[in-house]
Parts: structure tokens; C-alpha cells; sequence
């Protein structure tokens, strides 16, 4: 139940996009139509659903406060949380490389479709947001970290498709001239959020 | 030469912002304009990152191996953030509660990467760290007018301190709550745009 609860509170309460702006520039930059949308959004729950585990455990057993205790009395004191952000982002890009020479070698239809965003998705913030919140809400085990990475993945899918889909109908709309383009995708992106937070405070 | 850095140094505020014009940086940042406090620390926890890892990638420049350049700029940045952050830690402590996990979000922002990979990569320290700067502040300054907006008209007050005089609230105003809401960021953002590219029409699409 908890788990449901947590999935739910991470696609919608908690979602990337409209309460934390994570990933806004991928966001912005590929929602001109629902197809490439679609494409990125898949890839970000995958590399999501991969690096948040990975970095869970290496937060549990490295960076932790104390959490080298398994070597022994004498390093139960080390706190490496400095080191966090170093290695994070470390396992993310190596990560995302791998997963682009793996899903090269055996899934070319998937690489063709995935391909170019791949290499886009080491820096969107969504993915490093997902493991630094992972590290300061302090997930329980394993599990729940699995599920927020999944939850907070779809979120985002939700929110780029739904937004390209906007855009796609926008184009047909009357927009004043300094308006069109960046400017009202960020007002519409704002009534998204403001739409989005309808949702809040639900408790399952 | 002398010119050629001013330019360097003041087309990133207003004509090349990169905000409203390249698109750049998005991600992290609005979540912190509630407040003008945490927007300035912000505001200038980017300046001093983008500058200084601008400087660094633009000295190693000449030894970086083209194919491993994007890790090696991460780990430059990186370190970078980690030296802000501990500082914030240690002499701020409660705005780098504040800000939470939004000062390790700028490794990947993108202006850091995107002025490195744009400029620093092909040009000499100093002007890189120029460029670095200025990039920072044309983005601490949308920023800083963002968080203007919200919290005057979300909470009445600047810096913390009320301005909005009590005899106004006794005479019915309010507060507008809706500016506290994080959507409403996007929105003012928005107008941003919106009043640039009405004075610049050759920014308009289409």
C-alpha cells in the first residue's frame, strides 16, 4: 500500500516538471510534437529506473554518514555526503553511455528511435533531481526507491507528452507576435502546473 | 581588444540572455524565487560556478582529449558546485536548507555546459572567465526580477522585510497567494519574454 501510495504521490503531487522545474530544457526544447516527445520521455523513465537504484545503494553504502560502517568499526565515522554530487553525476553520464552502446548492439529499432537522446539525457536535470532527492528524502529501502524513480519517470512522460500535444493544437492559435514560441510555452506550462496542483495533498 | 571584452561581457544581460533567448538554465532555478534572498544566493552561487569552471576547462583546454571532454567538464563543474555548496553549508546554513537540492542541480544546468562547450572551449582564460560571469549574471538577473514579483505581490515583503504598509491590508488588500505557487514562476517568465521580444522584434519567431 505504501508503495502504491508512494507512486501515485510521485506522478502527479510530486511531479518533476510542475513542482520542482526539473528537466525544463530538454522539456522546452523537444515538445514541438508528440512523436519525439514520446521518444524522450521514454527514454528519461529508463535511464531514471536504471541510475536511481544504482545511486541508492551507493549513497547506502559509500556516501552515507556512517555508511561504511560494513568495513569495520574504524570507518564508521566517515562521512563521504560531500563526495555526492561527484559521483552521481559520474554514475549517471557512465550509465547513459553504457545503456547507449547496450540498446545499440541489441535493440537497433529501439536505438534509432531512442538515439539522439540518449546522449542529451546525462545532463537533464530530471535525472540527477531524481537521486539528490532520493538522498535527502532518505528512501527506506530499495524498493521505494525503485518506485519513486518510476513514478517521477512516468510523471515526466506525462508532462512532456501532454504538453507536446499542446503545442501541436497551438500552432493552428492566433498568438501575438512577441508572444509565439517561447513565451506562451511558458505560460502554458504554468497553467499545466497550476492545473497540476489539483492534485495535492492526496493521500492514498 | 578592449572592446571586443565589453562586448563579451555585456551581451549575455540583455541581448543573448541566457534565459529568454537561448533557452538555457531553466531547470533548476525557478523553484527559488519565492524569495528574493534565496534567488540572490542563487543568482550568484551561478555566476561564481559558471565563471570559475569556464576558467578551468578554458586553461586545460589544449590537453582535454576531444572524446572524453563531456566527463571531464562534468567533473570540473562538479567540483565546482561541491566548493559552493560546502561554503553555503558552512556559512549559510539555512538558506542551503532552503535551497536544498537545487545547488547540486547546477552542475547540470545547462548554461554551465553550454557556455563551456560554446566559448570556453575555443577561447583564451580570461575572456572565458569573462564569458562565464556575464552569462551568469544575465541568468541571476531574471532570477532576481522573478523573485522580485513573487515575493511583493506573493508575500508583501522584500528580503524579508514587509514593505506593503499595514494601513493597505487594513483597507482590504491582500496578498496574492497564487504567486507563492511555483507554476506562476513559468507565467512571469513568460511576460518576460514577452516584453523583451516586444523591444527586440528581431527575436520573434516566425
Amino acid at each position: 500500500m505504501e508503495y502504491i501510495s508512494l507512486f501515485v504521490k510521485s506522478i502527479f503531487v510530486d511531479n518533476m516538471i510542475f513542482a520542482y522545474f526539473l528537466g525544463m530544457c530538454s522539456y522546452l526544447a523537444v515538445s514541438k510534437n508528440v512523436k519525439t516527445a514520446t521518444g524522450l520521455g521514454v527514454a528519461v523513465i529508463f535511464v531514471l529506473l536504471v541510475t536511481l537504484p544504482i545511486n541508492y545503494m551507493l549513497n547506502e553504502y559509500l556516501l552515507k554518514p556512517g555508511a561504511l560502517g560494513w568495513l569495520g568499526e574504524k570507518y564508521a565515522s566517515v562521512d563521504l555526503s560531500f563526495l555526492s554530487f561527484i559521483v552521481f553525476i559520474a554514475v549517471i553520464a557512465a550509465i547513459v553511455q553504457i545503456v547507449e552502446m547496450v540498446v545499440e548492439k541489441f535493440a537497433p529499432a529501439l536505438y534509432s528511435s531512442l538515439g539522439i537522446f540518449l546522449p542529451l539525457i546525462a545532463v537533464n536535470c530530471a535525472i540527477l533531481g531524481g537521486s539528490l532527492f532520493m538522498q535527502e528524502r532518505d528512501y527506506a529501502n530499495l524498493g521505494e526507491a525503485t518506485v519513486f524513480a518510476l513514478g517521477s519517470g512516468i510523471g515526466w512522460f506525462l508532462a512532456i507528452v501532454a504538453l507536446a500535444a499542446i503545442r501541436e493544437k497551438m500552432e493552428y492559435s492566433k498568438v501575438p507576435a512577441p508572444l509565439r514560441g517561447l513565451g506562451i510555452t511558458f505560460i502554458t506550462v504554468g497553467l499545466m502546473g497550476i492545473a497540476f496542483m489539483t492534485f495535492m495533498g492526496i493521500q492514498l | 581588444m578592449k572592446d571586443n571584452l565589453k562586448e563579451v561581457l555585456l551581451k549575455p544581460i540583455f541581448k543573448g540572455n541566457p534565459i529568454t533567448v537561448l533557452v538555457l538554465g531553466i531547470c533548476s532555478s525557478l523553484a527559488v524565487t519565492v524569495q528574493l534572498k534565496g534567488a540572490l544566493v542563487m543568482a550568484l552561487s551561478v555566476i561564481i560556478v559558471t565563471g570559475l569552471s569556464s576558467l578551468v576547462v578554458s586553461m586545460l583546454r589544449n590537453s582535454i582529449p576531444n572524446r572524453i571532454r563531456i566527463i571531464v567538464q562534468l567533473v570540473v563543474v562538479a567540483l565546482m558546485v561541491i566548493l559552493v555548496d560546502q561554503v553555503l553549508k558552512a556559512y549559510a546554513y539555512s538558506i542551503s536548507k532552503t535551497l536544498s537540492v537545487y545547488i547540486g542541480l547546477i552542475i547540470t544546468n545547462c548554461i554551465v555546459m553550454g557556455r563551456i562547450e560554446a566559448y570556453a572551449l575555443g577561447n583564451k582564460p580570461i575572456p572565458s572567465l569573462l564569458d562565464g560571469l556575464a552569462n551568469g549574471a544575465g541568468y541571476g538577473i531574471i532570477l532576481v526580477v522573478v523573485a522580485f514579483f513573487r515575493e511583493l505581490l506573493g508575500s508583501g515583503s522584500l528580503f524579508g522585510y514587509q514593505v506593503i504598509p499595514q494601513s493597505f491590508y487594513e483597507a482590504g488588500y491582500m496578498n496574492n497567494g497564487l504567486m507563492i505557487l511555483p507554476p506562476m514562476a513559468l507565467v512571469l517568465l513568460g511576460c518576460i519574454v514577452w516584453i523583451q521580444r516586444s523591444i527586440q522584434k528581431d527575436l520573434q519567431e516566425k
